[in-house]
């Protein structure tokens, strides 16, 4: 019996999945590599939490947004890459959009409330 | 959700390992390449990753198709709980075998008889006519048509879109050359008969109308026949064949399908051929079955209603005759499975008896095994286990009992029903009955509807409770869960009223059937053999030689030795044969208006009163002395019912009797025998005996009383039979008590069926009780402990349980007392030899139950009362 105990995970969940997507823009990468861009792109700001990772990759590929094959790494070990696909390069297209206009969104309530108390 | 995914979770977790395990080599490296130590590496490697089974977990989760996941994983449990107790899982599965191989076998054939269409073509349409009687004194509300009947009905009425006739017949079968010769019964069908119903031939043709007439030689045999007898090989067509003597032509075979009205009949001839043309336009000459097709725009009241009013009129017309007031009509189903919807309806009501007894004893049984894991279950309810994964784990396990019953029942079922049908005689398209999807989806219905009654209850009753009551009551426990013990005492007094309702049904039925089977039908039964025969027309062609076949045959049979008495009639008592006639008494004119008077009419030969022991009152029997055959038709000997009936106070020596179908004549009587019982299960009725050796009665029954076993006469019986006429054929070899026998034979299986289901529902009641009493026993272990070291003396706790065992039983027995009462109403229509109240059954019952509930709870409560303190309050 599953708990769920992270009650604003879906909204995590969606962040993850549409930098994952973002991430593999730039070309086919391993776990390890996703988590790192990520990582090193925000400026260690974010932190990928290996526990959703994995789970959000397979997800992923379960709606064929990614594609997956076993090569090797720059290390030269056995190593699971994932791949972009068309279905997720549109999808990428559309959250991107959806998160654009989200942080707009929210900039403009929040904006607003800093400019009204600083304006007292 | 994704199924493909669902399968191959293992394969994805493992590729999750691997990657997992390659992302830590990266990790690993990257801090090495920074100047971390390796083991140091690896820990910090380790720590930033975190849970790799929380990992796995999630993902295997995210994979899975938790419905599916859940009905297996409570499959699993399941099969393993039942297979911990064998004996109760074993125990369980039987008992639902039994009842649902009952259930199925009753469902096969209930729906072969009663459900299934006919195979004809739209045979809802079909229905039966027959003519009606407002006479009370004879027991005839259907009677078979005569054939002027049939004709103006046809002609004059157009309710119907057609209407046809069949009327029954028997001839003897042989070869060309006389070889072979057998007893077959046949039809005569008019040449509309098979058209009407829908029927092609499957070889050949059926009637033409011109072939319908007096002295038709063509015939069409039935697909049995034809297989049977002539290989199945179509060169038969056209050939010849000898009926009684005479060659017909076989024309056509039907198929197989047709085995109209019942197994028996094997063969086809016109209608007008086996109807003489002197009876073809009487109205009183009740011989034919009359099937009508009703008309799309026509109802069959008003169709009826045209058919009564030519009837009628034709009642007016003929006051002297049974010529029948009104028509009645009834379903084909209905008019072949008359004799058995009752005795089935009966059966179906006693199996749903015995499936709801089986069903309790289920749930009983699954309520003490809640009651046995009530710690289980309010640990894994503290353990956070939802309450509706608790139930559905226990429906899961009484569906596997149920499943495992429903197929064992099954194949049980196929084997009863094959047992079923060669036992029933009287099953119509006995030959049909088999095991198809329909009986297949009853059973499943049946094992799923089982399942659900007999499992929810207790799984409803077992979990759900306060999680911190349920593991203090199985930590200490004085009183025992009341609730549930009120559930299980009522689950029992429910079991143990339906078993006294079966019981008292089925111990109506068996002193109904041995008073039957006792029965004095008031004539010699010991030692008797009866053997018919009969002689064909075209070789007996006068009366003189139909005589002299039946004296000598006579004559030679008293000489053999160790035969006491021989004697020829057409039939004999407890066959249930009813054939009457309407007569007139010319010494009582009737008042008009009076309604006619009706008797049954046997004949008899001068030894056959003494061969069957039957008395004479007054007067004299029949005698060979008149040497004028054509006068000793005229003398007729009545019975004891006619002469109170129609001679009370005077004496019937001497007077007359005027029958208006045997002709204008007058009978005298002559003698007054004894009455006999025509069938087992009715009182006597007036009876007319005519002369058999009169010249015309080409049939007769040998009625011989022997010194020894009747049926080793039966051999030298036939050789003489055989040495003055060897193509005739012999059928119904049968001693009296075999007929007598015979007539109950449906009765008999009937009552046998019913008292085996009272039996099993005894034996399951008495273990349910025996299950609840030593359950609550060990429930009770601690107090009884307790109450025996505080002094409480052996004798009083075996009563205190003993009583606790009895309190259902008695209440049950009461209901079921009551609701039995309600019940034998419905058999009532069944028992002639016993009241539907009859205390001796009740009581036996009542002492029955009793006993065997004294004899279920005396074990539980003997072992109460040998308890040893010390242990019983050491447990737990």
């Amino acid at each position: 019996m599953a708990k769920k105990n992270q009650p604003d995970s879906e909204m995590l969940k969606g962040t993850l999945d549409m930098m994952i997507l973002r991430t593999l823009v730039g070309g086919d990468a391993h776990g390890h590599t996703i988590a790192k861009i990520i990582e090193r792109t925000s400026e260690d700001v974010l932190e990928v939490e290996q526990g959703s990772l994995y789970p959000a990759l397979h997800r992923l590929e379960d709606r064929r947004w990614v594609s997956s094959y076993w090569g090797a790494s720059e290390n030269n070990r056995k190593a699971k890459f994932y791949r972009l696909t068309a279905e997720g390069r549109k999808q990428l297209v559309r959250e991107t959009s959806r998160w654009q206009q989200m942080t707009r969104a929210i900039g403009l309530v929040m904006g607003e409330e800093l400019a009204g108390s600083g304006g007292e | 959700m994704n199924w493909r995914r669902f399968f191959r979770r293992k394969r994805a977790d493992a590729e999750l390992m691997q990657e997992i395990e390659s992302y830590m080599a990266e990790e690993i490296v990257e801090r090495v390449a920074r100047g971390v130590p390796a083991q140091e590496a690896r820990r910090q490697a380790h720590i930033k990753f975190g849970n790799s089974s929380a990992v796995r977990d999630t993902l295997w989760q995210q994979n899975t198709i938790s419905v599916l996941d859940k009905t297996g994983r409570d499959l699993r449990y399941s099969v393993r709980t039942l297979l911990r107790t064998p004996g109760f899982s074993l125990m369980a599965i039987g008992v639902m075998a039994l009842c649902i191989g009952a259930s199925t076998s009753l469902f096969t054939i209930v729906q072969s008889a009663l459900l299934k269409p006919l195979p004809f073509r739209d045979p809802a349409n079909l229905v039966m006519v027959y003519e009606r009687y407002r006479l009370n004194e004879f027991p005839i509300w259907y009677a078979v048509v005569a054939p002027g009947d049939y004709l103006d009905w046809r002609a004059e009425t157009h309710g119907f879109a057609d209407m046809a006739a069949w009327t029954p017949w028997n001839f003897n079968l042989s070869g060309e050359h006389a070889e072979l010769p057998e007893a077959v019964r046949a039809g005569g069908s008019t040449w509309n008969f098979f058209s009407l119903l829908g029927v092609r031939p499957t070889l050949g043709r059926t009637f033409s109308e011109a072939e319908d007439h007096w002295g038709a030689d063509t015939v069409v045999l039935t697909w049995d026949l034809f297989e049977r007898r002539f290989g199945g090989n179509p060169a038969i067509l056209g050939k010849q064949i000898h009926l009684s003597s005479k060659p017909y032509t076989v024309i056509g075979v039907l198929p197989r399908s047709f085995r109209y009205p019942n197994a028996k009949v094997q063969l086809w001839v016109p209608y007008q051929s086996v109807t003489p043309p002197e009876y073809l336009h009487s109205y009183a000459y009740h011989t034919s079955h009359v099937v009508a097709r009703q008309r799309p725009d026509v109802s069959l009241a008003n169709a009826i209603a045209q058919v009564s009013n030519v009837q009628a009129r034709l009642h007016a017309g003929y006051p002297n005759q049974a010529v029948s007031e009104a028509a009645i009509p009834r379903t084909l189903n209905d008019d072949l499975g008359s004799d058995v919807k009752k005795p089935l309806l009966l059966l179906v009501c006693a199996v749903a008896c015995m499936l709801l007894i089986g069903c309790l004893n289920l749930a009983n049984l699954l309520v003490a095994r809640g009651a046995a894991r009530q710690k289980e279950v309010a640990i894994r309810g503290a353990l956070g286990a939802q309450r509706w994964t608790l139930i559905r784990e226990q429906l899961m396990e009484s569906g596997l009992i149920c499943l495992a019953g429903g197929v064992l029942g099954v194949a049980l079922s196929i084997a009863a029903t094959r047992w079923m049908i060669g036992t029933w005689k009287d099953l119509p398209s006995a030959s049909s009955i088999h095991v198809d999807g329909a009986i297949l989806a009853f059973a499943s219905g049946l094992v799923f509807l089982t399942a659900l009654s007999a499992g929810f209850l207790p799984a409803v009753s077992s979990t759900g409770k306060p999680v911190l009551a349920g593991l203090q009551a199985s930590v200490r426990t004085v009183g025992g869960s009341l609730s549930r013990t009120a559930l299980r005492k009522g689950l029992l007094t429910v079991e143990i009223a339906a078993t006294v309702v079966l019981l008292v049904a089925s111990g109506l039925l068996l002193k109904n059937f041995l008073e039957l089977r006792a029965t004095d039908l008031r004539c010699a039964t010991d030692n008797v053999l009866t053997m018919s025969y009969s002689l064909p027309k075209q070789k007996y062609d006068t009366s003189d030689k139909v005589t002299a076949f039946h004296e000598s045959l006579l004559d030679r049979i008293a000489l053999l030795p160790g035969v006491q008495a021989v004697g020829l009639g057409e039939t004999v008592p407890g066959t249930g044969e009813v054939e009457g006639d309407v007569f007139s008494i010319p010494e009582h004119p009737r008042s008009s208006g009076e309604d006619l008077s009706i008797a049954l009419v046997r004949r008899a030969d001068p030894g056959y009163f003494r061969a069957l022991q039957i008395p004479l009152l007054s007067g004299r029997f029949f005698t060979r002395q008149d040497p004028d055959v054509e006068h000793r038709g005229n003398k007729v000997i009545i019975n004891d019912a006619f002469a109170q009936k129609w001679f009370p106070g005077e004496n019937p020596m001497g007077k007359h009797l005027k029958v208006p179908l045997w002709g204008d004549g007058e009978y005298e009587i002559v003698g007054v025998v004894a009455d006999t019982l025509h069938q087992v299960n009715a009182p006597p009725s007036p009876t007319i005996y005519l002369q058999q050796l009169e010249g015309s009665v080409l049939h007769g029954t040998l009625v011989v009383r022997t010194a020894g076993d009747p049926l080793l006469f039966s051999l030298p019986i036939q050789k003489q039979i055989a040495a003055l006429d060897s193509e005739l054929p012999v059928s119904s070899v049968l001693t009296m008590r075999q007929i007598v026998g015979e007539s109950l034979g449906d009765l008999r299986l009937m009552t046998s069926l019913v008292l085996a289901f009272a039996v099993l529902s005894l034996v399951l009641a008495s273990v349910g009780l025996y299950g609840v009493l030593s359950y609550l026993m060990t429930q009770r272990t601690t107090e009884l402990g307790i109450r025996i070291a505080l002094g409480a003396q052996r004798g009083q706790v075996l009563w205190l349980i003993l009583l606790d065992g009895l309190r259902p039983a008695l209440f049950g027995l009461g209901f079921g007392l009551i609701l039995s009462m309600a019940v034998t109403r419905v058999i009532r229509s069944f028992l002639y030899g016993v009241k539907p109240l009859d205390p001796s059954v009740f009581c036996i019952v009542t002492l029955t139950l009793l006993a065997v509930a004294t004899l279920a709870c005396i074990a539980p409560a003997w072992r109460a009362s040998r308890l040893d303190p010390m242990k019983a309050l050491r447990t737990e």
